[in-house]
């Protein structure tokens, strides 16, 4: 480069590591040859992230906080503001397909070993984005302050009252009223707005940073650090930046196809998205005759209401998420991939997806005898894929992971 | 000399530390502190008053103190009589697991012979149940006589709104503080002595 622009970016560049962090994170950065459309869900929960927060950003200017406006400031968004219906249902369309493409992403981590030493804290940072999501989540359902997120939030702040001793006060103190009330409401969007999108934007750089100092991972399991040229760059590698990113481009086409699709002619998704009792407005005295959680926390629900005991179903809901965060060091196989793995790890997975998914439609529906005893066996089922798989990867037959991909 | 240094040098990080750190509690408590329900909103949640003599026996009427449903109902000697009958039923009779303002005083749990006072929040998980006073067989018993049921998770309580063994909600539904003026029922305050 040369002249003026030459010497503005080179004056850059002596004072901000412009071309340094370009090489190293796209350009020069090194991504396996061969992956498949599993590797595309990351960059897709990026996408969804930055559609979150510039259509979050918009929604805040009309929405109101207070126990009197919130409810009607959404109805003035959807009706009065123009093209205010736009920029909500983008932002609760983005909500679910945020949840779809990480709990896919998540998927292909179990599928492809993606947690596998020396990835163990990428896939921590990833449990606790998880985790900073869901919470990001129910704070955001509260905020409209319909019907469901009323009874909703009651139900979820009423797992506090189930912690011995302080529970009662626990949750006064964070309703910061004797009910859900617009200081509630208020405290939430805070929340939501300010303080989660902080530590998700955190935890995102903190995965990225933790992932390019490993590197990716790909299906066949093929460490392919093992192999390098004469410059140190693996020899089963692309440089991330253009091959990658064109290909991504493909996938994000699809993905925004998809969106589009559901934001303009099904934004409600059939009351999965958006529940119909929350077209209603809050009311403190008349519970609905079912409360059910929007889809991407139904398989939790489904959990805790298959304990008959308070505190008990609290528990097992919040370890079904903890025990994410040590998957790393419950699997013993040698192999990474489930391509290489034995026949305990691919039957243990795809009870375990079955289950999942199971939980995730009987948590939407109403209980009866029959649907409390599945949602007891697929407890069952989801615990024991984890807590068995220290015993089934140690003492099962892997195939030999080829030295090349 | 390098290994004294060191010794000393750690002595005063510590006490340094120490001190920094022990204004962090005084550097949180406003920031916990402004989480307490306001004067405001305490004041919201001050005591309601309501006149109960119009009421029909067997009816149930709900008051809404702190914005949450107060089931108040005018007992029929019948469903007085008939709590015996599902004793055997019930998890904890004597509400000893709960805080239990008037215990011992009435059947009602009440202090009124006549009228329970019963919170209308199922303390399973904070939904509100319905009034069901029927003698008769329900899809969620069979043998029901009268009471109330959580259509969320499936509680059932007896009609004073004691729990039934086998089901979700862990404890009774409570008796929030009242006292009675006459016909005149203060929810929100003790009026004094019990």
């Amino acid at each position: 480069m040369n002249g003026v622009v030459g010497k503005m970016f080179g004056w850059f560049n002596n004072r901000l590591p412009v071309a340094n962090t370009f090489e190293r994170h796209l350009s020069k950065h090194p991504v396996p040859s061969k992956v498949n459309f599993w590797y595309l869900f990351g960059a897709l929960a990026a996408v969804v992230l930055i559609i979150q927060i510039i259509s979050g950003i918009w929604l805040i200017m009309p929405y109101s906080n207070t126990e009197e406006q919130a409810f009607s400031s959404i109805e003035y968004i959807m009706r009065d503001v123009d093209y205010g219906w736009v920029i909500r249902y983008i932002h609760t369309t983005g909500a679910s397909m945020f949840f779809a493409v990480v709990y896919l992403h998540m998927f292909r981590g179990l599928l492809y070993g993606s947690y596998q030493k020396p990835k163990e804290l990428v896939w921590v940072f990833g449990c606790a984005i998880y985790l900073a999501m869901m919470a990001e989540g129910f704070l955001g359902y509260v905020l409209p302050y319909g019907q469901m997120s009323y009874w909703g939030a009651q139900v979820i702040i009423s797992l506090f009252g189930a912690i011995p001793y302080i529970g009662e006060s626990l949750e006064i103190w964070v309703r910061g009223d004797y009910y859900i009330s617009g200081i509630t409401v208020s405290r939430f969007f805070a929340l939501h707005v300010v303080a989660l999108p902080l530590v998700l934007i955190a935890l995102v750089f903190l995965h990225l940073i933790a992932l390019h100092e490993v590197g990716a991972g790909n299906p066949e399991g093929v460490d392919i650090e093992k192999y390098l040229d004469e410059d140190g760059v693996p020899l089963d590698s692309v440089p991330f930046f253009p091959y990658k990113v064109l290909n991504a481009l493909v996938g994000i086409g699809v993905f925004m196809t998809v969106f589009a699709i559901i934001m303009f002619f099904f934004p409600e998704g059939g009351g999965y998205f958006i529940e119909m009792a929350n077209f209603e407005e809050a009311n403190p005295l008349v519970t609905p005759e079912h409360i059910a959680p929007v889809w991407y926390y139904s398989p939790y629900y489904a959990m805790l209401r298959a304990v008959p005991d308070k505190l008990g179903g609290l528990i097992i809901m919040g370890s079904a998420v903890a025990i994410l965060f040590v998957v790393p060091w419950l699997d013993n196989s040698k192999a990474a991939s489930i391509r290489y793995k034995g026949v305990y790890s691919k039957v243990a997975l795809a009870l375990f997806g079955i289950s999942f998914l199971t939980l995730g439609y009987l948590g939407t529906v109403g209980v009866t005898e029959v649907r409390k005893t599945m949602s007891i066996i697929c407890t069952f089922i989801y615990f024991a894929f984890f807590i068995l798989m220290p015993i089934y990867t140690k003492f099962e037959k892997t195939k030999k992971v080829p030295e090349r991909l | 000399m390098q290994e004294k240094d060191n010794t000393r040098r750690k002595v005063l990080i510590g006490l340094t530390s120490a001190v920094g750190l022990s204004g962090l509690p005084f550097v949180a408590t406003p920031f916990i502190a402004a989480w307490n329900p306001s004067a405001r909103a305490k004041a919201a949640g001050a005591s309601v008053t309501i006149d109960v003599s119009k009421m029909q026996y067997g009816q149930q009427i709900q008051v809404a103190w702190r914005k949450q449903p107060v089931f108040v109902i005018r007992q029929t000697k019948e469903s007085l009589a008939g709590l015996k009958k599902t004793l055997p039923k019930l998890s904890d009779p004597n509400s000893e697991a709960i805080d239990e303002p008037y215990r011992g005083l009435n059947l009602t749990r009440s202090k009124s012979s006549e009228y329970s006072v019963i919170a209308g929040v199922c303390t399973h998980l904070g939904c509100s149940p319905k009034y069901h006073p029927e003698v008769e067989p329900k899809p969620w018993d069979a043998s029901w006589s009268g009471g109330f049921f959580c259509p969320c998770h499936g509680s059932m309580f007896d009609m004073v709104g004691r729990v039934f063994k086998g089901v979700p909600a862990p404890t009774n539904l409570p008796v929030p503080p009242h006292f009675f003026n006459g016909s005149i029922l203060t929810i929100g305050e003790d009026g004094g002595v019990a």
